[in-house]
């Protein structure tokens, strides 16, 4: 601070002043927000919560390892994958055509000029479309399919289907569009149809950027399986909310510890991946 | 195919309303089967001749006509048909960096091939024969099976220019073919570009910045500021036409030259931080 008050002025940062006025907007922007979270972290440090935290995280140990609970777990481990797999399938199935309309990277009167208004608002309503589908939580379409095809995995299928399709779709279209397309509109451009010019520019243009997404996709939908256990979903989450409701935070551990593995198997299969595209 | 430009004026999409048009009235007509060099000064209006004639940019004046039809009064599926018949080189050439070399020569065989042989021929290549045929016809029949991000500057513009011998045109369009070749290899690809292009018969319309090679194609068309300079039989192009040509170019450097030269007097100004 020394230097910017006592230097000439020719000598001081111009772009102080501005730089200060920025962060204090943003912290008078933000302050607000904290009251609106009832953002007081000092109360986890109150004697009596540490003292509740410190029982319920003590629980925790040791981890239940006998052979029997070992099998259940990894039984619904199972599950879990399955859940987060065949959503992830089923969203592909759904997110993939709707790329391919919504992406204006291969649209063929956008080549020259414009955009013709046809294609415009096909484009623009199967952008609203995945909006729709993503705007709506998983949990609630859980929630929803558990009152319609009951308790069990299948409300955790469709639910993980519906709005990762939409995350899916919106987030494919962007790396479609933000890639380098000159591959692609030389195709177009040569007379090729749009499945052609996906096929043989745009998809080994993206292949490595799409794969790492979808890998990582997976990955949340398994966090997310466990999220949807709690509804009554099935898997691995919905054997965490029974242990939990019983206080048996060591059955609890286990089943993170599960969950840890998952997630770094889905971070070794995204980096296999990778190098294998290259 | 049979090219006719009546008073055809073209500009760039992004072009301000207001700068000149990149391409002014221009009146052209090219036979079938005709080989035309396109030369003149980098900003002549090379490659807007170009993607006027692909049908990539639409003329913003007067009228194309490709065997006497106008594309531009096609409804799109049309057009894009005829684009099928159309074989535009960019200058760099458009291969994605992980494909294979191989399928990046077949994809120019894609607009006469349905949608399922596309997509087969992605899981076991169709036309192999052919695509290692054009690659050894420009020297690079070993780097058939490579991927095109293992090849260097020179040897991806070859994979962009085997590509027209397999296209399923009769109008190609090659940009810039030789600007990252050595002498040898341009000559070479020259070469087998015209001898390739009278074997099919196909109209070849290619810009050039290498003076002597243009000179063997059968017609040179010199552009200076989107204008027709000349248009002669490459035979009869003479050195003097070829300076007063570029001598454009030249007067354009020293006039950046004169810009450059006031520079300083405003210079103090871009230092100030706002």
């Amino acid at each position: 601070m020394s230097a910017v008050t006592g230097a000439p002025p020719e000598l001081r940062d111009p772009a102080w002043t501005r730089r200060l006025f920025w962060l204090l907007a943003g912290a008078v922007l933000l302050a607000p927000m904290l009251v609106a979270t009832e953002f007081k972290p000092w109360i986890l440090l109150a004697p009596d919560n540490l003292a509740v935290t410190l029982r319920f995280v003590g629980d925790f140990l040791p981890p239940r390892l006998d052979g029997e609970f070992l099998a259940l777990v990894a039984r619904e481990a199972w599950r879990t994958v399955a859940i987060a797999t065949a959503g992830m399938t089923l969203a592909l199935l759904l997110a993939i055509p709707l790329t391919l309309l919504s992406t204006a990277a291969l649209s063929v009167s956008a080549l020259c000029g414009r955009m013709h208004a046809v294609p415009f608002v096909v484009r623009q309503a199967v952008r609203w479309l995945l909006i729709v589908l993503r705007s709506v939580p998983e949990l609630v379409w859980a929630l929803v399919f558990v009152r319609v095809v009951g308790l069990g995995p299948t409300a955790g299928v469709l639910a993980i289907a519906l709005t990762y399709s939409g995350m899916l779709g919106k987030v494919y279209g962007e790396i479609l569009e933000s890639g380098d397309t000159h591959a692609t509109t030389s195709l177009l451009r040569n007379g090729c149809g749009r499945l052609q010019a996906f096929a043989y520019g745009l998809l080994p243009q993206n292949a490595s950027e799409l794969t790492s997404y979808t890998v990582y996709r997976w990955e949340c939908a398994l966090r997310s399986s466990a999220v949807l256990g709690f509804v009554g979903a099935g898997g691995l989450g919905q054997q965490m909310d029974t242990s939990m409701k019983m206080f048996n935070g060591s059955e609890v551990s286990t089943m993170l510890l599960v969950f840890i593995g998952l997630v770094w198997l889905a971070d070794m299969v995204s980096g296999a991946l990778r190098r294998a595209i290259g | 195919m049979r090219i006719e430009l009546a008073r055809l004026a073209a500009r760039h999409p992004a072009a301000a309303a207001s700068a000149p048009a990149a391409l002014r009235p221009l009146s052209l007509a090219i036979a079938p089967g005709e080989q035309v060099a396109v030369i003149g000064p980098s900003g002549a209006g090379k490659t807007t001749l170009l993607h006027a004639l692909a049908c990539a940019l639409r003329p913003s004046a007067g009228r194309l006509l490709l065997d006497g039809i106008d594309p531009w009064t096609l409804p799109v599926r049309a057009l894009q048909s005829l684009r099928a018949h159309l074989f535009l080189a960019p200058q760099t050439p458009p291969l994605p960096p992980r494909q294979r070399v191989i399928t990046a020569v077949l994809a120019a065989r894609l607009p006469a091939r349905s949608l399922w042989a596309s997509l087969r021929s992605l899981a076991y290549p169709t036309g192999i024969a052919e695509a290692h045929a054009a690659l050894a016809s420009f020297d690079l029949a070993p780097k058939l099976w490579h991927r095109v991000d293992r090849l260097s500057g020179g040897e991806r513009q070859r994979v962009g220019l085997a590509r027209a011998l397999l296209a399923p045109a009769s109008l190609w369009l090659i940009d810039e073919p030789l600007s990252a070749l050595d002498p040898t290899r341009a000559r070479q690809a020259v070469d087998t570009i015209l001898r390739g292009a009278g074997e099919r018969g196909v109209t070849l319309v290619a810009s050039l910045h290498q003076v002597d090679v243009a000179t063997r194609f059968a017609r040179v068309i010199g552009l200076r500021d989107g204008a027709l300079a000349f248009d002669l039989p490459g035979r009869e192009v003479t050195g003097e036409q070829l300076a007063t040509l570029y001598a454009q170019h030249e007067h354009e450097l020293t006039g950046a030259a004169a810009i450059e030269a006031s520079a300083p007097a405003s210079a103090p100004t871009a230092l100030v931080c706002r």
